[in-house]
């Protein structure tokens, strides 16, 4: 940590930094919470209407409610990863490069 | 030692398994299968071939690679390979398939939560591990604190989920030898666990990204072709799999419903909270995010792995219910007795491989075998580093030695744990012998996700956190899971043999109490430390911060 004092020294006082700390991890919270949400609610609804969960989706089918829900929830949670990682490699990467470029290049004396 | 001699140890051991396993048939002790030669030679081939390929690929990168020292560094996609192959472990392909044979619904349960705690990874944890850390999870877990406590805790935490983990690995392996070369349970265990041992002290563990990437892609293969041989004699409608399904099982319409497995809510939620945050908390799994070169790799890396794992997910489901229709009309074959009332030959682990044979005969029965094998073979490698490194770096070299100790020194201290845990897992493996795979490895979530996982959260992300707080929060969290887990009906009375209804924890897993106390604990405690120290710990916060956020200082690539 001791080569890069100056330059976390310049990063603390980087109000860009601050800006970007703050919007990636409201973004990253934000997926989060819709992933936890939807699978809970999937845990939920096992772990007190199985009864509903067990109805078949069309009268005639063997295939029950439970099934299509939880292939949606693996399927929701791939895409959210995709649109996360896409966001934060386009995004939020060239900020951070940025921040550290400048505090790279001009070191405080 | 060369590595030509080291590579015929390792094919002398294999054999060795094969002697054993003729001298046992051929004294014809009990009502096992005969002998099945031509799956034996398949699964002795594709096991050999995947060990040659693992040498050719270790002998690459041997020159820049050293036991510990940084490498050049896998790419996100190779990687995400690698983190999938560490984690479709034998419990996802022989648990998961054997669960929805016995339970049918229920263990798309486990598939779900299984995936869910990837996301949490890559939003979360995935960069600010990777630009924070170097060994071992703990380097992240103490980074700003006092290193010794709260290594101390990773090491222990680290230890206790991985020997969970690998029982179940044991216990697929041992069956697996079991029905194939028709050994004694008991002989099955302690011979993977020889071979095991060989396997990882002779090399497995320079390069275990390559026998990740190996596996990972054999594991993909041979998923793949049992689930389309499954769909295409159902002309690829899945209606008319699962409807042949409740017709054949003893569970009728009940197969397509939840409460197959897991009977009251409190059980329903609580595996669901440890399938999903005991992810965050596996040791083995937090250490690859250390082999990308950065951030952004390491995402790309978890977002691969997500994609592929979701893929296999589905397909151990539909494999599951493919041995349902292929197994249970043919009980003189499969089932022991062949009767339908005493189970599958092998335990319900085994249903992906009766179906093997089902679909593609002898050979595709040693192909699948082989495949599972290798993979239990390199999941083990990867607990065993992860489990040694925990005792070696942290503990060993960092706590007792302060740092001042010779890399040889280090080394024989790992390789003597590599030893210890596979002496411990035969003897657990043969203890927890009638266990579904699955449900142990979910048993060793439930301690990550009580224990490493609030410990590495909030060190990370909460700025008040102190040293205290999480040594006391997470000794807490991993004593309640544990003890929980003893207590519950899975070990205290299926495995220890105590009375029906006397565990005197009644619910599946412990994750609904351990986790919230952990959480709680940490919380607590540290807002209650006033000392300085404390003060301090909370200052670095933001330098840690920064390097989590830019990686501005972090350690260059290491490769495993």
């Amino acid at each position: 940590m001791q080569k890069h004092a100056s330059s976390y020294a310049h990063i603390r006082e980087n109000p860009r930094f601050q800006a970007l700390v703050k919007k990636r991890n409201r973004y990253a919270f934000r997926m989060s919470a819709m992933v936890v949400l939807a699978y809970f609610s999937y845990i939920f609804l096992i772990a007190f209407r199985p009864d509903w969960m067990a109805l078949p989706v069309v009268d005639g089918l063997t295939v029950t409610l439970g099934l299509p829900l939880g292939l949606g929830v693996i399927a929701l949670t791939v895409a959210l990863t995709v649109i996360y990682v896409r966001r934060a490699n386009r995004e939020f990467d060239v900020e951070t490069a940025e921040i550290r470029r400048q505090a790279l290049k001009c070191p405080r004396s | 030692m060369s590595k030509i001699v080291k590579f015929l140890l390792l094919a002398g051991a294999l054999l060795g398994v094969a002697g054993l396993a003729f001298a046992a048939s051929a004294s014809g002790s009990g009502v096992r299968q005969p002998t099945n030669w031509s799956a034996i030679s398949t699964f002795l081939f594709f096991v050999g071939l995947t060990l040659w390929m693992t040498r050719l690929a270790t002998a690459r990168s041997r020159s820049s690679a050293d036991f510990y020292a940084g490498g050049g560094g896998v790419s996100g996609f190779q990687n995400g390979l690698a983190i999938a192959g560490d984690y479709m472990s034998a419990a996802s392909l022989l648990g998961i398939s054997g669960l929805v044979f016995v339970s049918g619904f229920d263990g798309l349960i486990f598939s779900i939560g299984w995936l869910v705690g990837w996301p949490v990874i890559t939003f979360l944890m995935a960069e600010r591990l990777r630009n924070l850390g170097k060994f071992t999870f703990a380097d992240v877990a103490a980074y700003r604190f006092s290193q010794k406590p709260v290594r101390t805790f990773a090491a222990l935490g680290s230890l206790a989920v991985v020997l969970f983990y690998m029982i179940a690995q044991m216990v697929g392996a041992g069956q697996l030898v079991k029905i194939l070369f028709g050994l004694e349970y008991a002989y099955s265990v302690i011979m993977v666990g020889i071979v095991m041992m060989m396997y990882v002290l002779l090399g497995g563990m320079t390069s275990t990204t390559w026998v990740m990437i190996n596996k990972a892609v054999l594991l993909l293969f041979g998923t793949s072709l049992m689930a389309l041989l499954v769909l295409f004699r159902f002309d690829f409608n899945p209606d008319a799999l699962f409807s042949r399904a409740t017709d054949l099982h003893r569970l009728k319409d009940a197969l397509m419903a939840p409460g197959g497995l897991i009977k009251d809510p409190v059980s329903a939620i609580s595996v669901g909270m440890a399938l999903m945050f005991g992810t965050a908390g596996l040791p083995h799994i937090l250490m690859r995010f250390f082999t990308v070169p950065n951030a952004r790799e390491a995402r790309k890396s978890v977002a691969w792995a997500t994609a592929w794992i979701a893929f296999f997910y589905v397909l151990t489901f539909i494999i599951g219910f493919g041995a349902i229709v292929s197994l249970v009309p043919y009980p003189a074959e499969y089932y022991v007795g062949g009767r339908i009332g005493n189970g599958l030959q092998g335990g319900s682990n085994m249903a992906a491989v009766h179906l093997a044979h089902v679909l593609g005969g002898d050979l595709f029965l040693g192909f699948i075998a082989a495949v599972a094998f290798t993979t239990i073979l390199a999941v083990v490698a990867g607990l065993t580093l992860s489990g040694a490194s925990a005792v070696s770096h942290d503990l060993y070299a960092t706590v007792l030695c302060k740092g001042v100790v010779t890399s040889e020194k280090e080394r024989l201290v790992s390789k003597m744990t590599t030893f210890m845990l596979g002496v411990i897992a035969v003897a657990l493996g043969i203890l927890f012998e009638h266990e579904n795979v699955a449900y142990m490895v979910m048993l060793a979530f439930s301690i990550a996700c009580s224990a490493n996982f609030p410990v590495l959260f909030m060190a990370v992300l909460w700025k008040d956190c102190t040293t205290r707080g999480v040594t006391a929060g997470g000794f807490i969290g991993l004593i309640t899971a544990l003890l929980l887990t003893v207590l519950s009906p899975a070990v205290w009375e299926r495995v220890l043999g105590n009375a029906s209804g006397s565990a005197l924890f009644p619910y599946a897993s412990p994750a609904i109490f351990s986790m919230p106390l952990a959480f709680f604990s940490i919380w607590c405690i540290s807002v209650l430390d006033k000392s300085a120290q404390a003060e301090k710990e909370r200052a670095l916060f933001l330098d840690q911060l920064i390097r989590s956020e830019t990686g501005l200082g972090a350690s260059v690539a290491r490769s495993h």
